[in-house]
């Protein structure tokens, strides 16, 4: 990597804050916390942008947008342009742009960031995304001729849309099967709606629908058909299946009632709109001392949902440090803003309970950091002797999902990894399986939205070749 | 969607409902079960498949009426659709030839035992089919049962049919019968399962139960369904439904499945519609 442009003599410091809902007001609703950008507003923060010619921003994004490009067209005022330069890149900028963990990865590198105040680039790329969308009007592309080609896409998460959208648009016809009864994967049944509002999502995926996508629900590949039986009717298949599965701690007291995985308590309220119970179907439990085990987006999305569900004290328990945090700094800013108390350094060892089975307190350990492990981040250490009690009804697993093996244990033919993962090329996203490409979490184990993205990208135009023998 | 086929009471407080899901219809095997949604956004509830018809592609389910989404089942209609049956799921029932298998089954059980005794008669076994009720208004499908077995036993509290008792009495039954087992399997409610595996506990044998915890996704990803069998955690959409009911911690099990009920109250109070059950 060559040196950046030196930064001209005078450089705008002041980063446009986020218009957001205030904490008290928001932590009482199911809204959208960040509210967006005002057209004015995001001209100024795009005109801080100072057009580097060897731009790193870009090479710390994992899809590789032109960064610089669009938001000179935002600072420009040519907004139709910016969406242009942005979706050649990325086909989920509304989503990418709110959940995308930016102060690891383009805003890192932005060359402001040195004198900290980067360039708000995620809070533009939602600014144009969500500009094209109210506009009523998308542009939709010009599908070629038929290419004759079937490929069928399992899981309809952010992996699944976009190998569809890619595939769909260079003259395949695409299929997707999804297990649950609504499309989306994580980004309907995981993230909440105060963070990635479902009407977006939802969005998405008609626009993948509107390109000619079929999507059929309510069909668990492995079960309601086998992958080999899908490849009987398909030239080529898709894997995008995530990493699904919870992971309890093995600790005593974890099938106490009021204890969840994050994947039970985020579909409650997600998917089956436990939120509006009665008035929907699916029950949620009106708990007041909750305690959330974890430190990642999972985790602090069950935080802050608890809190919306009105309980009166919620408690993330954490082994590390906040410095270890690995959710998106924003998220963290806003869980602290809106109440969560952060226990550091605590682990749980035992859920205590009643004689009806229900949870009545938390036994935790305090910790201490040691050396660095192998990922460079100190070791947490027990401190001997310092257990104590966390009375709680309800306690929430957030520690991590491992792949689904549904589709590897029906279908031979499958490399698995270390941690249950299906092994597949990086620069292709090629499983070991004929005719059968992956990527998303399902690859990688739990990851992010862009990760997925780019892996859709990069299999969608292997299996192009693959099918065609042309490049993209 | 899917569509409804064939809807009508079976028995007091139990329905059975015919419904298209071809898919499922061609891939499902016995002691799998689909789950389905009333409504739109309505609650994910399994139920087992009881019978299916891969070349009409269609599934028969049978069901009591418990709560909200039953209530709701209940009153659909031919012609009308459910948004969601998905499947089929769940590990199939292990059927090989045993030898002399004795199948228990009570309330929406005898539904679902119809195609495992099915099954285990193909197989070669012989087959035992014990049913159980409070009353014999409340027994059904006998007629299709006793084509699939070499002996029916029918049990009822009132003793209005068949013996008189529970299933306790079952051991003394067989004896009386000179029926020996090799395997018991049992389908039905909660409290009928955990009791046949403390009753025939001292036979032996593998007492296999088809449990039904309370469950959302059905796949693996929410792990509300989990139990502790045989001292491990286990996740029964995926590693089961079918358990040896000598390993599993009943207590817990009970326990769980009662995590709601103080919610599911509150629609019955909203719509004034109760039953008794
Ligand atoms: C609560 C939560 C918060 C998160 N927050 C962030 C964040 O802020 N930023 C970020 O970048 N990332 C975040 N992530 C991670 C991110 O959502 C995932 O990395 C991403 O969604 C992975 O995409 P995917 O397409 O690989 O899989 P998924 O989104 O998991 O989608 C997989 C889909 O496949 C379906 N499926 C599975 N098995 C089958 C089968 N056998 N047949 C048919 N369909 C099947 C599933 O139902 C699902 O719909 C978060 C994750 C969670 C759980
Ligand atoms: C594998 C399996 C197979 C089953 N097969 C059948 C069947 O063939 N016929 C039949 O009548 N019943 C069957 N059940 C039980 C059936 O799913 C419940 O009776 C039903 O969910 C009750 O829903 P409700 O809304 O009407 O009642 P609610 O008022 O919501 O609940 C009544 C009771 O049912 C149980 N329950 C509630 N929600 C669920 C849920 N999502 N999943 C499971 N149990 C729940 C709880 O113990 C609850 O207290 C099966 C369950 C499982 C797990
Ligand atoms: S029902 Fe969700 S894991 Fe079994």
């Amino acid at each position: 990597m060559s040196e950046p442009t030196t930064p001209p003599k005078k450089m705008n410091l002041n980063r446009e804050e986020m218009p957001k809902q205030p904490a008290v007001v928001r932590r009482g609703n199911f809204m959208e916390v960040a509210l967006g950008y005002p057209l004015e507003t995001a001209r100024r923060e795009a005109s801080r942008c100072i057009q580097c010619k060897k731009p790193l921003c870009v090479a710390g994004c994992p899809v590789e947008i032109d960064i610089p490009g669009f938001i000179r067209h935002i600072a420009s005022g040519d907004l139709p342009q910016a969406a242009r330069v942005l979706k050649s890149k990325n086909c989920l900028p509304a989503i990418c742009g709110r959940v995308c963990p930016q102060e690891e990865q383009c805003e890192a590198r932005c060359v402001l960031e040195k004198k900290g105040a980067a360039v708000a680039i995620g809070r533009l790329e939602r600014f144009i995304a969500d500009w094209e969308a109210a506009q009523g009007t998308m542009e939709m592309p010009l599908i070629p001729k038929s290419t004759g080609k079937r490929v069928a896409v399992i899981g309809s998460g952010p992996a699944g849309i976009t190998v569809a959208g890619d595939l769909i648009k260079l003259g395949h016809a695409v299929t997707i099967y999804e297990a649950l009864h609504e499309p989306g994967g994580v980004l309907t049944y995981g993230i909440p709606e105060f963070r990635l509002p479902k009407a977006i999502v939802k969005r998405e995926v008609d626009y993948v629908r509107a390109l000619g996508v079929d999507l059929v629900l309510n069909f668990v590949v492995g079960l309601t058909r086998t992958l080999d039986q899908i490849l009987d009717e398909y030239d080529a298949a898709f894997v995008g299946t995530g990493a699904g599965l919870p992971w309890f701690m093995d600790i005593p007291g974890e099938n106490l009632n009021g204890v969840y995985s994050a994947n039970e308590y985020l579909t409650r309220m997600n998917l089956m709109r436990g939120f509006l119970y009665p008035r929907s179907d699916t029950p949620i439990k009106k708990q007041t001392r909750v305690a959330v085990v974890g430190g990642g987006n999972v985790a602090m999305d069950c935080a802050r949902t608890a809190l919306r569900l009105g309980a009166a004290e919620v408690r993330i328990v954490y082994r590390r440090s906040r410095q270890e945090l690995p959710a998106r700094l924003e998220e963290i800013e806003n869980a602290e803003e809106e109440g969560v108390i952060f226990e550091y350094l605590t682990l749980p060892i035992r859920y205590n309970g009643d004689d009806d089975g229900w949870i009545l307190n938390m036994e935790a350990l305090r910790m201490e950091l040691g050396e660095p492990d192998a990922s460079g981040r100190r070791r947490p250490v027990k401190v001997e002797g310092s257990e104590f009690l966390l009375p709680v009804d309800a306690a929430v697993c957030a520690i991590g999902n491992s792949p689904n093996p549904l589709i590897p244990r029906t279908s031979a033919g499958f490399e698995i990894g270390k941690g249950g993962n299906i092994v597949a090329d990086p620069a292709t996203g090629k499983t070991a399986k004929d005719r059968v490409w992956a990527g998303g979490d399902i690859v990688t184990g739990a990851a992010t939205v862009i990760l997925a993205m780019g892996a859709g990208r990069v299999a969608a135009r292997a299996m192009h070749e693959y099918l065609t023998g042309e490049k993209v | 969607m899917f569509a409804i086929v064939e809807s009508q009471p079976l028995v007091p407080n139990l329905y059975r409902m015919v419904v298209e899901a071809p898919p499922v219809a061609a891939q499902v095997k016995p002691g799998q079960f689909v789950i389905v949604q009333a409504v739109e956004f309505g609650e994910r509830i399994p139920l087992s498949v009881a019978d299916w018809d891969a070349e009409a592609g269609t599934l028969t389910l049978i069901f009591m009426e418990v709560g909200k989404t039953t209530s709701a089942l209940a009153a659909k209609k031919r012609g009308d659709a459910l948004p969601t049956v998905v499947g089929p799921l769940g590990n199939p029932t292990v059927i090989e030839p045993f030898g002399s298998v004795v199948c228990v089954a009570g309330c929406y059980g005898i539904g679902s035992i119809l195609p495992v005794a099915r099954a285990l008669k193909a197989a070669g076994n012989r087959v035992t089919v014990a049913i159980e009720g409070r009353s014999a208004y409340l027994l059904y499908g006998r007629e299709a049962l006793r084509g699939h077995c070499d002996t029916l036993i029918e049990i009822t509290r009132d003793g209005s049919r068949g013996f008189k008792g529970h299933i306790g009495r079952l051991p003394e039954i067989l004896r009386e019968k000179g029926v020996t087992a090799d395997r018991f399997i049992v389908n039905g409610c909660t409290f009928l399962m955990r009791r046949a595996s403390q009753v025939f506990e001292p036979a032996g044998v593998p007492v296999i139960v088809s449990l039904n915890p309370i469950m959302i996704d059905g796949t693996g990803m929410c792990g509300v369904c989990r139990l502790t069998y045989d001292g491990k955690m286990k996740f029964a959409c995926v590693d089961g439904p079918d358990f040896d009911g000598r390993l599993v911690d009943w207590e817990e099990f009970l326990k769980r499945r009662k995590q709601y009920v103080d919610e599911e109250l509150i629609p019955v109070h909203h719509t004034g519609h109760t039953r008794c059950y």
